[in-house]
């Protein structure tokens, strides 16, 4: 293809992901790097019948002016990234100076937003995404093992918690785990307490976000697999079965070497999706428990004052994140590509 | 099928199919349940004095008179004007899908016939993007559209939505492009079209399967947003998702929580119907970036 028909053609989204992705990158980088103005004061002296007296104000006018001629605020370098909601690196030294022991830190840790939002992120990525694989795994085989008849309907059933909107699909949940629903009343019956709140207690929070991120992601993983399961050669099985493997083995040494690069392919979508865990926070009203860092952005954005700085700040920080995560998969597309084939 | 390998004891079978029942109750049984419960009143929806009350309706039936009531989408649709939002989400995902579709297909054409390597540093910065949790974007967004007016918006949100949306279907066509044989439009130009005619006599009339999966997962990107959408939108414009979400904040104090109830069975309904009727393209588009690898 010529390089001017090839320019034209994906000229449109070129364009927009340019104008839409990369540029806003670049503004947010920018943003992380100002804060907001201070208020303008003004000290006007107050000449009463006993005296003048000095008295300070804001002067709105003069604020208001410096915000419109400079809307980005001030200059502040990489402060906003050690301040307290970030990196906290001041916060941080003295926990080390002063913690009692490695747990001891760890708690002094888990105080700190930026910390506490990266912590949950990160078990969630890693605790969702091998789970969300291996259920989808025994879903997949269970399905290619059942009569025909059954497999339109189940995998019609199976689609629903994937497709449904993560934000609905995770307040549905939230409602059946509320104390006086179905799931949560049946949890203080089984557990004979009648205190027991998954609203309150944050071990069970993690959990129940965590079941949810699993239950949504497994029918993606399930499809994956399935749609691999029907190119499993049959002649290998047969004479895997001949040289004598039992079934577990057929599985274990035909079916799975089969399907490992579809585990990888489902590894690197979940690992994206799942480092971007947000929706089922806002549903669970989970953030005196559990936050990410979507949701810290979208804290610090929503609300009276839009913190822009701060948001910005650990947007950079959240693609810093994507980048470490994700960079061994493009590292190995890299050299796929420039291997000469 | 008569094969051996293949074939299963009975032990096996009977495991296979509890272990699938038991999954399928777990998929489906919440938006059964919820439905049944949306159209019952607070007090049965949550019934902790008796659990038969969310099944019979015990308290519905005192205060309204009959087993079940149509209160909760009353005011969710007329009073909480839920019906406005439904519409702001019509026009935004018919939009985002016709035109991620026209600009996906143009793109996605390009990339799948180039052979220069900028063609795959493309895609791979486009696989950076896709990698992006959309509220970085968004935080990138609010300074320059309060400045330029452009907040709150539909044809706003529009725009970024398909943006976002770019780099994920222009794997996915790039993907399905690739399948069509490249004979087919290089006879075409042999025969002395040019490439956008060849493009638009032979590529397009075979394109249509590739297209129609691909505009199924644009719609559900657009659909269940909630990332740009609860944040670009001023409130007269929210779609559905949104607002869905404002009533968590309001009716919860009102102490009616139906009117959520409500909302999450009118989202929940246009999915269903979705994935009954498109059931096959949604499977052969989740499979194709990974059958291609």
């Amino acid at each position: 293809m010529k390089h001017s028909t090839f320019f034209w053609f994906v000229l449109p989204s070129a364009f927009l992901m340019l104008l839409f992705i990369a540029l806003p990158v670049v503004s947010v980088v920018t943003q992380s790097l100002y804060t907001s103005h201070e208020q303008v004061l003004v000290t006007v002296e107050n000449c009463g019948p006993f005296g003048c007296t000095p008295v300070t104000s804001i002067d709105q006018d003069a604020t208001q002016a410096l915000q419109a001629e400079k809307p980005l605020g001030k200059w502040a370098g990489l402060d906003i990234y050690k301040d307290r909601n970030h990196l906290a690196f001041a916060e941080v030294a003295s926990a080390w100076v002063n913690a009692d022991g490695l747990p001891d830190f760890g708690k002094t840790l888990m105080n700190l937003p930026f910390y506490k939002a990266m912590a949950f992120t990160l078990t969630y990525t890693f605790v969702v995404t091998p789970l969300t694989i291996i259920l989808g795994f025994f879903i997949a085989v269970a399905v290619n093992s059942v009569a025909k008849a059954l497999k339109g309907p189940t995998i019609f059933l199976t689609l629903l918690p994937f497709i449904v909107t993560p934000l609905v699909g995770s307040l549905i949940l939230f409602w059946m785990v509320d104390a006086r629903g179905i799931l949560g009343a049946g949890l203080q019956w089984l557990t004979n307490n009648p205190d027991l709140s998954v609203k309150a207690s944050t071990p069970l929070m993690w959990i129940m976000l965590m079941v949810y991120g699993i239950w949504h992601a497994a029918p993606f993983a399930f499809v994956v697999f399935y749609a691999g399961l029907q190119t499993v050669n049959t002649d290998s099985l047969e004479a895997a079965m001949i040289d004598g493997a039992n079934r577990w083995e057929r599985i274990r040494y035909v079916v799975i070497p089969h399907l490992f690069p579809l585990v990888t392919f489902v590894a690197l979508i979940q690992l994206m999706d799942n480092f971007r865990v947000f929706e089922p926070i806002v549903s669970f009203s989970a953030q005196a428990h559990a936050t990410s860092l979507s949701y810290a952005i979208f804290n610090d954005l929503g609300g009276e004052t839009r913190l822009l700085s701060s948001a910005a700040a650990t947007s950079v920080l959240t693609i810093i994140g994507i980048a470490i995560l994700l960079s061994p998969v493009l590292i190995r597309t890299y050299r796929d590509f420039s291997k000469p084939s | 099928m008569a094969n051996k390998a293949t074939a299963q004891p009975l032990s096996v079978k009977f495991l296979a199919t509890s272990f699938l029942m038991f999954w399928l109750v777990l998929a489906a049984f919440p938006f059964v349940w919820t439905l049944w419960g949306s159209f019952k009143v607070e007090g049965d929806f949550f019934s902790k004095a008796d659990w038969a009350n969310a099944l019979f309706g015990g308290l519905t039936q005192k205060e309204t008179g009959g087993s079940f009531t149509g209160d909760g989408y009353y005011g969710a649709f007329v009073e909480e004007e839920f019906w406005r939002a439904s519409l702001n989400s019509f026009i935004v995902c018919f939009s985002v899908v016709t035109i991620s579709l026209t600009c996906g297909t143009l793109g996605g054409y390009a990339l799948s016939r180039s052979t220069h390597r900028y063609a795959f540093w493309f895609l791979l910065f486009a696989l950076i993007f896709r990698a992006m949790p959309p509220i970085t974007l968004v935080s990138g967004y609010l300074l320059p559209f309060f400045e330029w007016n452009l907040w709150g918006r539909l044809s706003t949100t529009i725009i970024v939505l398909v943006a976002i949306n770019q780099p994920f279907t222009l794997w996915m066509l790039h993907a399905f492009f690739k399948n069509i044989p490249k004979d087919l439009d290089e006879s075409a130009m042999v025969d002395g079209c040019t490439r956008f005619q060849a493009f638009r006599h032979v590529i397009i009339p075979v394109m249509w399967p590739g297209v129609i999966t691909t505009g199924l997962f644009s719609f559900l990107l657009a659909y269940n947003d909630f990332a740009v959408t609860s944040m670009l939108l001023s409130k007269d414009n929210q779609t559905m998702v949104p607002k869905l979400a404002s009533f968590l904040g309001t009716t919860q104090t009102k102490g009616n929580v139906m009117f959520a109830v409500a909302a999450v069975v009118s989202i929940t309904a246009p999915l269903f119907v979705m994935v009954m009727v498109f059931q096959r393209q949604i499977v052969s588009g989740l499979t194709a970036g990974a059958v291609k690898g």
